[in-house]
């Protein structure tokens, strides 16, 4: 069947429509209970980091290898010619997009993989992170999680804690769980660190309820998902840090009311926002979550590089 | 009307922008890059103006603005108005209104947005809050920031 990912570029989470979502997971979904390990056998990949990023470029170079397909790149920008040399990143996935099927990009510029597009001559961009912007692979794989544990997208009550303010997880989370129907969002950060205006706005235009709590317990009865992040020590003083920090720590005790059904999440990595203890509990998700990022990273490859699926 | 005419030499062909808030005038000759043009300009500052008190006025001659400059006008000179000349008569009075986007132009505000580092032009887009303030998203980056924090970043 055609898809009309088929040959987009992945930029931001904001460019997917919600039907393009629901491509994307149930692709996810397939791949999860039946691997297709020749479906990209014909394709090359460039994997092109710009900056450090372990966890995401594994996850994408796994996602690649599990479809058959073959990588090229570099995993640290410091260190490839193009950059000693001075190139521009225009001029180098203008390179790029020369040899291969798709690109794969990590920039610490905000904006790095839009630009890219405008220079990769219709090669697909991949966006794998561009500064504090977007990564919406991340939001995918969080969105299969939510999808996979609770069996719906709808009609949901998701908590986000610790820094919502630089968090660009919980922004882009909140801004495609907004596509589904009648989703409830609870935000609770420090003062310093609240959800910004335009996220707030964006939900008021849509008429979907949000409020701000100031602890976890306030909310803990109610909500299907918890989605922590870490609170960043260096956005605060030291004082307001101390001071904070633990309203925002989760312990196996504020989660005596919860729901059967609640799923912690984390983008990780985690510091100490999530006690150790808390990994033993049936709530505790943030790993296979992570794991998920194969199966989201294979299906929005897939589905951006072939055009007809089964 | 009169009195403008004596101060600020007419032009046999071309374009006037009237009506552009006093000390604007210079700001907009530099931003939309009339002075890259050979074309005979001539600026007027701090004219008397019963709307504005005190205005810029702009004339270029033999040279048609675009939609787009015209447009990208409003940003600076919500009131400016394009008077289009020829054989010294007024053929076609514009009044510029708000663009969806703006390219070019405008600098990114957010240091860390790719617009800033690799030879490219901004592009941002136009939004309005609920109390209608209005908010210019980089097409970049994806950060909004308030009109004027744009506008006093340049």
């Amino acid at each position: 069947m055609r898809n009309s990912l088929y040959k987009k570029s992945i930029i931001s989470i904001n460019d997917l429509k919600r039907k393009e979502l629901e491509l994307v997971l149930n692709k996810s979904f397939s791949l999860k209970k039946k691997p297709e390990p020749n479906l990209l056998k014909n394709k090359i990949i460039a994997s092109c980091f710009f900056e450090a990023s372990t966890r995401t470029r594994l996850s994408f170079e796994t996602a690649i290898y599990r479809l058959g397909a073959t990588m090229v790149g570099f995993s640290d920008g410091n260190n490839i010619s193009l950059k000693k040399k001075g190139e521009t990143l225009a001029d180098t996935i203008s390179v790029i997009s020369s040899y291969v099927d798709g690109i794969i990009i990590r920039h610490p510029q905000e904006g790095s993989a839009r630009l890219a597009v405008e220079f990769s001559n219709k090669i697909p961009i991949f966006n794998a992170g561009d500064g504090a912007n977007q990564h919406p692979t991340q939001t995918l794989l969080d969105l299969f999680t939510i999808q996979e544990t609770q069996n719906r997208l709808t009609h949901l009550n998701i908590a986000m804690v610790g820094d919502l303010k630089y968090g660009r997880t919980v922004h882009s989370l909140t801004q495609a769980l907004a596509k589904f129907n009648n989703n409830k969002f609870f935000f609770i950060s420090p003062d310093a660190l609240i959800m910004p205006n335009h996220i707030n706005d964006m939900l008021d235009k849509k008429e979907i309820y949000w409020k701000r709590y100031k602890n976890i317990e306030e909310v803990i009865s109610e909500i299907d998902i918890l989605y922590m992040t870490r609170i960043q020590k260096e956005r605060l003083d030291s004082t307001e840090y101390t001071n904070e920090k633990s309203k925002f720590v989760l312990h196996t005790q504020t989660l005596k009311n919860a729901r059967d059904n609640l799923k912690i999440l984390h983008p990780l990595p985690r510091i100490d926002e999530i006690d150790r203890d808390v990994d033993n509990t049936p709530y505790a998700w943030y790993f296979k979550q992570a794991a998920n990022g194969i199966y989201a990273r294979q299906a929005i490859l897939s589905l951006v590089l072939i055009e007809q699926h089964s | 009307m009169q009195i403008n005419k004596l101060q600020v030499e007419a032009i046999r062909s071309g374009s006037v922008i009237d009506h552009i808030p006093a000390n604007i005038g210079f700001k907009l000759l530099s931003l939309f890059r009339f002075t890259e043009t050979e074309k005979r300009i001539t600026i007027g500052l701090n004219l008397p103006s019963k709307k504005l008190g005190k205005k810029d006025i702009i004339k270029i001659e033999n040279t048609f603005l675009s939609d787009d400059q015209i447009n990208q006008l409003a940003i600076y000179s919500p009131y400016a108005t394009v008077n289009y000349i020829n054989e010294y008569n007024l053929v076609e009075k514009i009044f510029p209104t708000l663009p969806e986007t703006i390219n070019r132009i405008l600098i990114c505000p957010n240091s860390n947005c790719v617009s800033n580092h690799n030879f490219i032009t901004s592009s941002f887009i136009f939004k309005k809050d609920k109390f209608e303030n209005i908010h210019l998203k980089c097409q970049y980056c994806e950060k909004e920031f308030s009109k004027n924090i744009v506008l006093s970043y340049q």
